[in-house]
């Protein structure tokens, strides 16, 4: 299988938007062109971890407290260390499920008053899937 | 000293990674055209499905044990392969990929107690990718080989087997069958019998010279190596395949002409998408058609043509596949399988020129270029030559495919909040 074969985001990013661009005007070169210095990538903004990150979609409305909303899109890195505080994933029932981590009190909270926290089972089947690191919405669809 | 780094049951591995409730539980990965079990996870492999079993034979085990049954998602096995290697590059400058699931790495120079170093490498990958691995370290390939076995094999290993010293793989030796060892087949086997060779230890204990005059060259490096001589380098450049295959039974057989071309079509694109991919030409294909191997009447038709100039035009060479299909089908026989073989290629970049034929237009290079970024963006398959047909009957569908969570988008997993 090779890896040109399918999309990654590690490869190479589809957009770039150029950080400095000029028209030669007249035949004289613009005095940008020194200062060139390629593009600013969303990837490298988004992503520190590339091999042990993902993507999701969010289903449901219980963290909305912290900007999370139905049909965002996560960006999930598993590689990190989870902290007090941090949104993760979770898997609840089999299910993964995103919430906010309370070490100390050992739950899970829901940004959204009118779902209970959840206190973590004690077994050590429970697992922490990653942190989620950012969420993004769209405020436009896109034509499809 | 060589590390080989496994995936446990990779494909079978893989289909639980975005399904959590499905870790812990029988899972098998089913072959192209859902034909064969090639994978199972270890709860499968305990209710006793053997490897490469036909699936209508064990099916109903499946069901009555409620095994999870998956088509092949190659899409998704190969992101997850190259999301291993590239966490595995981190633990070592040289890294030889052997296969999907298969990673050597060289540790030359590494402090001596490289027992952490192999644990740290197996959690991260887990912790990484949700893969689990095994870690075999030994001062050759041959023993990193079966390192790697033991850490599988043995449950005191946990998943790391380090064989630095002769007396520890000299143990293991003597406890297993020489078949165990990489490169030793069931034909060498018999003949290895004959030596009076039946253990591993028996094999590394072995006069090579005497080995090798019943064997082959390759038998006595292999006996270097189980002595901690190591004879096989890493091999970081792949070789660029010198031939490309695309060949598959049909779901069903094909009785008529029409179905025979549109699968030989879909064969040929398929081949020349691998051959653009490694950025060769072709000048030479191969196409073939056959009957059931089973039935009394076999037969198995096949022809060379020659293309006209060196391409990776799809076009170019489907037509020319179709037209020599079309020249060996024999009616009134029961077809099962074809295949498309690019036979002589040529990388692209070091191509001789034809005095008198100007070779593929720019054109022709341009509209494989926006076909193949079509393809890469929208899915495989997006845009194809209708040659290939649109419904495909003749195509088995393979029934239990997973979503391609991590390169599709409409595929990425859903979570709830």
């Amino acid at each position: 299988m090779s890896k040109s074969s399918f999309i990654s985001h590690y490869s190479t990013s589809l957009l770039r938007v150029p950080l400095y661009s000029a028209r030669v005007q007249a035949g004289f070169p613009s005095p940008a062109d020194d200062y060139l210095e390629g593009s600013l990538d969303l990837n490298e903004h988004l992503i520190t971890h590339p091999a042990a990150t993902f993507y999701c979609r969010v289903c449901g409305d219980s963290m909305t407290g912290v900007g999370i909303f139905d049909g965002d899109l996560l960006i999930v890195d598993r590689s990190l260390s989870p902290r007090n505080g941090d949104v993760v994933l979770a898997v609840l029932d089999g299910e993964l499920t995103c919430k906010i981590l309370d070490i100390k009190r050992q739950r899970l909270l829901a940004a959204n008053r009118q779902y209970a926290p959840i206190p973590i089972p004690e077994n050590s089947s429970f697992e922490i899937e990653g942190v989620v690191i950012s969420s993004i919405r769209r405020h436009r669809c896109l034509p499809s | 000293m060589f590390a080989l780094v496994d995936c446990n049951s990779f494909y079978a591995s893989c289909e639980q990674v975005f399904r959590p409730d499905l870790r812990g539980k029988p899972v098998v990965v089913l072959s192209n055209n859902d034909c064969f079990v090639v994978a199972r996870s270890r709860e499968a492999k305990v209710l006793g499905i053997p490897d490469l079993e036909p699936f209508y034979k064990v099916e109903h085990i499946l069901r009555k044990h409620q095994v999870a049954i998956f088509s092949s998602n190659y899409a998704l096995y190969g992101d997850l392969s190259s999301r291993i290697m590239q966490t595995l590059s981190r633990y070592s400058p040289d890294i030889e990929v052997y296969s999907i699931d298969e990673m050597f790495m060289s540790l030359q120079g590494f402090p001596a107690n490289l027992k952490p170093y192999a644990h740290e490498i197996k959690d991260r990958v887990w912790q990484d990718i949700r893969v689990p691995v095994s870690v075999g370290i030994a001062p050759s390939k041959t023993l990193a080989k079966l390192a790697n076995w033991a850490a599988k094999k043995i449950p005191q290993c946990a998943g790391v087997c380090i064989l630095d010293t002769a007396d520890k793989w000299q143990w293991l030796m003597r406890r297993v069958p020489v078949t165990t060892l990489w490169g030793v087949a069931k034909r060498q086997a018999s003949r290895l019998a004959v030596l009076d060779i039946h253990s591993a230890w028996d094999l590394a204990s072995a006069d090579p010279k005497l080995v090798r005059s019943h064997t082959s060259v390759c038998m006595e490096r292999t006996i270097e190596e189980l002595n901690g001589n190591a004879c096989l380098l890493l091999e970081q450049q792949p070789a660029a395949k010198k031939q490309i295959y695309c060949t598959r039974s049909f779901g069903k057989k094909a009785t008529q002409l029409q179905p025979v071309l549109e699968a030989v079509s879909l064969y040929a694109s398929r081949a020349t998408e691998k051959l653009r991919q490694q950025q060769h030409l072709a000048l030479t294909l191969h196409v073939f058609i056959q009957t059931s191997s089973k039935q009394a009447n076999y037969l198995n038709l096949s022809q060379i043509a020659q293309l006209p100039y060196p391409t990776d035009d799809t076009r170019v060479i489907t037509a020319l596949a179709r037209e020599t299909a079309r020249q060996i089908y024999r009616p009134g026989h029961a077809f099962l399988k074809a295949g498309v073989g690019l036979i002589e290629i040529t990388d692209r970049h070091h191509q001789q020129f034809d005095l008198l034929h100007q070779g593929q237009s720019r054109q022709a290079d341009h509209l494989m270029a926006v076909m193949d970024k079509v393809n890469r963006i929208e899915g495989k398959g997006s845009v194809f030559l209708a040659a290939q047909g649109v419904t495909k009957p003749w195509y088995m569908r393979q029934q239990y495919t997973s979503p391609q969570y991590t390169t599709r988008w409409r595929d990425i997993p859903k979570v709830r909040a």
